[in-house]
């Protein structure tokens, strides 16, 4: 049950799920914009690279595969708790901003980088995105886990029944 | 040998055959569910069932009837727009269309007694196991692409049948394993599923992408990246459904007692 602040008194196993719903849906949602803005809107990434390395192909297909999967397990999971009445809303946003950061910088630098999927954007100096792309993604993730342990500290972790 | 002439007599042959079993079967669906819909122990058979079955047997015979099976000899493009309906489409439809919930509701206690013996056997167990239908279903897509199957299958007649019944069963057996709308007697859980789900959907987009990088032998560069696209998004799209009904599914079998649950840690 929601208080005034957003925080809850719910019991640890709804704290974890309320976390890893976020999680799951930040890797799902930052994936799809991936995919919508930088493939299909603006064609700055390629489907393809011819530079890209065999485990950059079977990197991107488990990715692409579990964050399509994920976006909507994670709004099931999420509809379950909202049942339930106990999501967590600060956890929940933390964890999407963590998720879509963690993965934001994986594939910044891994799929970018070490396996070479594609660049960000065709151009000379792709640096400069590289650096907006993985600084964008550390700052989600510090927000996010600052957001977490901020939400964690005002939550009564108590077993039993609540009002 | 003349392409054209073999392709002409083997469509005049099987064409109406073809033809024919999609229409039995969709008489016999409909036969089946209005007939059992009057008895007064059942209820009645929903529409969207026979809408779905319809809609399935239409997805598989379209690409082998009509203006689609001629486009696909010769169009990669087309090939693969085929293989998203036979190998993913169709099987998602007749699936949702509980075709062996319907058979049981038919039959008579004795006979649907020995069907689920039947059903219960360790072929159709193995079969219907999530990893091994997986296996089947895109190590199969995997040996047709990379093992230069492609330009062979329109070559034989008899490989080419096989590609296809391959393509079509192996796609229904794994919808079957994954999602479970008829009764599958050998059952595993929703996490054992969504982890071999994942992989079959990794496997399917690798190979996408596989098959934009390496065109099959016999088709052009930008067929395949064509082609490859399609497998990729539209295959997307088809996982979309069987997800939403995954999903779904496993929302819908934890049981909330009440509203406002009683917290406690189990």
């Amino acid at each position: 049950m929601a208080d005034k602040s957003g925080n809850h008194k719910v019991s640890g196993i709804y704290l974890r799920r309320s976390l890893w719903s976020g999680l799951l849906f930040g890797i799902g949602l930052i994936a799809f914009i991936d995919e919508t803005v930088f493939h299909q809107l603006l064609h700055w990434h390629h489907f393809y690279d011819k530079s890209t390395l065999e485990i950059g192909l079977v990197s991107d297909g488990l990715f692409h595969a579990f964050s399509w999967f994920s976006t909507i397990g994670a709004l099931f999971m999420l509809a379950d708790l909202k049942r339930r009445e106990a999501w967590h809303v600060k956890r929940w946003w933390g964890g999407v901003l963590l998720g879509a950061g963690v993965f934001q910088l994986y594939d910044g630098i891994i799929q970018h980088k070490l396996m070479l999927l594609h660049q960000i954007r065709y151009v000379d100096n792709v640096f400069y995105y590289d650096m907006i792309w993985n600084i964008f993604a550390l700052a989600m993730i510090g927000i996010g886990t600052a957001i977490i342990s901020a939400a964690g500290k005002g939550t009564i972790r108590q077993k039993g029944r609540f009002q | 040998m003349n392409h054209a002439e073999m392709n002409h007599e083997y469509w005049s042959v099987s064409h109406y055959m073809l033809l024919s079993i999609a229409l039995l079967l969709i008489i016999l669906y409909i036969m089946a569910g209005v007939t059992t819909s009057r008895w007064k122990h059942l209820r009645s058979w929903p529409l969207h069932r026979y809408l779905l079955w319809c809609g399935g047997i239409g997805c598989a015979a379209a690409p082998h009837i009509g203006p689609l099976a001629v486009y696909a000899q010769h169009h990669f493009i087309f090939h693969m727009a085929n293989h998203l309906l036979l190998g993913m489409l169709a099987p998602l439809l007749l699936v949702l269309g509980a075709p062996i919930t319907l058979v049981f509701r038919t039959l008579p206690v004795i006979y649907a007694r020995k069907l689920s013996f039947i059903l219960k056997l360790w072929p159709f167990r193995l079969a219907t196991h999530p990893l091994i239908a997986s296996v089947f279903n895109i190590g199969g897509l995997w040996v047709l692409y990379s093992m230069d199957l492609y330009p062979l299958m329109h070559e034989h007649q008899w490989l080419f049948v096989l590609v296809h019944l391959h393509i079509f069963l192996a796609g229904l057996v794994f919808t079957l394993s994954i999602i479970y709308i008829d009764p599958v007697f050998h059952r595993y859980s929703y996490m054992v599923r969504a982890v071999v789900f994942v992989a079959a959907l990794a496997g399917h987009g690798i190979l996408s992408k596989f098959l934009y990088a390496y065109p099959p032998p016999g088709v052009s560069r930008e067929e395949a990246e064509i082609g490859g696209m399609l497998m990729y998004y539209g295959g997307d799209m088809i996982d979309l459904v069987l997800i939403l009904v995954f999903c779904q599914q496993w929302y819908k079998s934890v049981r909330t007692v009440t509203k406002k649950v009683p917290v406690t840690d189990f």
